[in-house]
């Protein structure tokens, strides 16, 4: 009965550990942050370049923040190719409308546009956060943030992505001065009119700090900064207005161009 | 007379078909531009196909990739959601007050959320729910309600437009909508509440409250409610009852906006900050307290003279 000590059907009849699944599963998690602050006249849009999928680092340069108008930039976040695909539709959606109307669509209507593209698939949804920010019809500066299914609301500023625990509490405290009090005999604190020099300090700041607690935000930044017309340039193009190890190019105007300026600052943040 | 005959007559059905399909089709040009432009709504304004995953149960996708009302909090996709919002009808027309938190999962995603959406100069409705859906189907109201108007050369009234809600979320029962709603306003009737949600319930009341903060405002709201209220009670008996809840229930707080219906539309009446005004309650009770006291001692004591 040697023949017989193991039972031929013996595999078959023990039970397998778990059963094998197979379900559609089309979501990642990429990582890296984003952030925009809105001034009186004009709007800072930035996020990091790293993109990562659990511990593993993709690229260090991966686009996340995107022009779209003259006065219209789109940052996201979350699943990268649901993020590269949605810019590209709004894109798409924004030039259909130029060659339609003979002029480029406003920042409050691309907002309501991101609303119901993402609404659109509200049944399978975009895994990407966005961030809109520019200048609104009226010159002011202006930031719109979006959840994943489309709710939006204009704020003054907001930060998304792996590091907005961490840097959003930050700006709720700088830019909103919330949790501050104005020494005795001063000025009171007025939200909202933040000069550029301090603003971009601040979303340096954010960076590098989320850079040194969050495994998943590093490399390097792009910071995108929009300007209403007849607004001076001397606070971003004056010399020494840069921190050092910036770079900064103005993006030529897209359309006919109406006086708003776009301008790009680059920084290396840290690669580990 | 001819022609009145022509109108008048049912022309045959395919022909009428066929005359629409030919009127679409020379909009055709711009449907790739400005119609495109609306949104996802299609050329006659009906709200397009919605995208749905290729798999057998697109229901169970949705709820394993999303946290829909806690069902699933590791969700990597978080929508928005958790309030305190009330609507109460009494003499001077009807009182909305509702809170402005937003969380995702214990993170509080926002503190200036607008849960009241200004629907048109006499309709609100409240968010409670998935933020997108009650802001996206608020808003599609909205247009349905203008275009009743032009339509019937009059405002469309409470129990239409909560009704046409109604519909709309029924149409998408079980696929995972989540929304807590009450449409407010005032029409030939009077003042009105209905709460409609996104199990296709509507209801017609005097006095609701909707959200994980709702039991807590449900409270104050009970003991202070009367019908002959004034404008002033009834403002502060519903900017009462959020504070109260904000400051009870984790996932509501941060501000309260009030709203007031009356005959001629809504008036925004303000926002306010529930953790200061909490602590002014807190303030007032305790000096009320204390000169009771001292009435109290001053009317115990047996060596207290009159003056």
């Amino acid at each position: 009965m040697a023949l017989y000590h193991n039972q031929p059907m013996a595999h078959a009849q023990e039970p397998t550990a778990a059963p094998i699944e197979h379900r559609f599963n089309p979501y990642s998690d990429n990582g890296g942050s984003i952030l925009a602050i809105a001034g009186t006249d004009f709007s800072v849009i930035a996020g990091d370049t790293r993109q990562s999928e659990g511990y593993n680092i993709q690229t260090r340069y991966a686009r996340k923040v995107w022009q779209l108008t003259d006065k219209a930039v789109l940052a996201t976040n979350g699943f990268a190719a649901d993020g590269n695909n949605f810019v590209k539709r709004v894109k798409q959606r924004l030039e259909w409308y130029e060659h339609a109307h003979h002029k480029p669509m406003g920042l409050k209507s691309i907002a309501r546009m991101i609303q119901t593209m993402l609404y659109g698939k509200r049944f399978f949804p975009y895994y990407v956060y966005n961030i809109l920010g520019g200048i609104e019809e009226d010159g002011s500066g202006a930031v719109y943030s979006f959840d994943p299914v489309g709710s939006y609301e204009r704020e003054a500023c907001r930060a998304a992505g792996a590091a907005q625990s961490l840097i959003q509490p930050f700006l709720d405290n700088q830019i909103y001065f919330k949790n501050q009090q104005p020494e005795p005999g001063s000025q009171p604190f007025i939200p909202g009119n933040l000069p550029l020099a301090t603003v971009l300090s601040l979303v340096v700041d954010s960076f590098t700090s989320a850079t040194e607690r969050h495994i998943e935000v590093g490399d390097g930044m792009e910071i995108y900064i929009v300007m209403a017309r007849d607004r001076t340039t001397d606070d971003l193009l004056g010399e020494g207005k840069l921190q050092k190890g910036m770079e900064i190019e103005e993006l030529g105007t897209l359309g006919e161009g109406q006086g708003e300026r776009t301008f790009l600052v680059r920084q290396a943040l840290k690669r580990d | 007379m001819n022609s009145v005959l022509t109108q008048l007559q049912p022309s045959a059905p395919h022909q009428n078909r066929l005359e629409e399909q030919d009127e679409l089709d020379r909009t055709d040009a711009a449907s790739w531009g400005s119609m495109a432009g609306f949104g996802n709504l299609d050329r006659t304004g009906g709200v397009q196909g919605m995208s749905i995953p290729r798999v057998s149960d697109p229901t169970s996708f949705l709820d394993m990739h999303t946290d829909n009302m806690s069902s699933n909090p590791d969700a990597k996709i978080k929508i928005a959601h958790g309030t305190t919002t009330l609507a109460f009808k009494f003499q001077g027309g009807v009182i909305v007050a509702v809170d402005s938190r937003a969380t995702a999962g214990s993170y509080v995603a926002s503190g200036t959320v607008k849960k009241v959406i200004e629907i048109n100069k006499f309709l609100l409705g409240t968010m409670a729910g998935g933020a997108a859906d009650c802001q996206y189907w608020e808003t599609y109201l909205g247009m349905q309600c203008r275009l009743y108007e032009l339509r019937n050369k009059e405002r469309i009234s409470v129990a239409a437009a909560s009704k046409i809600l109604s519909n709309i979320v029924y149409q998408y029962k079980g696929m995972g909508l989540s929304m807590g709603t009450m449409v407010c306003g005032w029409d030939k009737t009077g003042p009105c509440i209905f709460y409609v949600d996104s199990d296709g319930q509507r209801l017609k009341g005097d006095l609701f409250s909707v959200g994980s903060g709702s039991t807590f405002a449900y409270g104050v709201l009970d003991q202070g409610y009367r019908w002959d209220l004034t404008d002033e009670e009834a403002q502060e008996l519903g900017r009462r009852s959020i504070i109260a809840a904000g400051h009870r229930d984790a996932y509501s707080g941060n501000t309260c906006n009030l709203y007031h219906v009356k005959e001629n539309g809504w008036d925004f009446i303000g926002n306010y900050d529930v953790n200061e005004l909490w602590y002014e309650y807190e303030g007032k009770k305790k000096a009320e307290r204390e000169s009771q006291n001292a009435a109290a001692a001053a009317g115990a004591s047996p060596m207290a003279v009159e003056p």
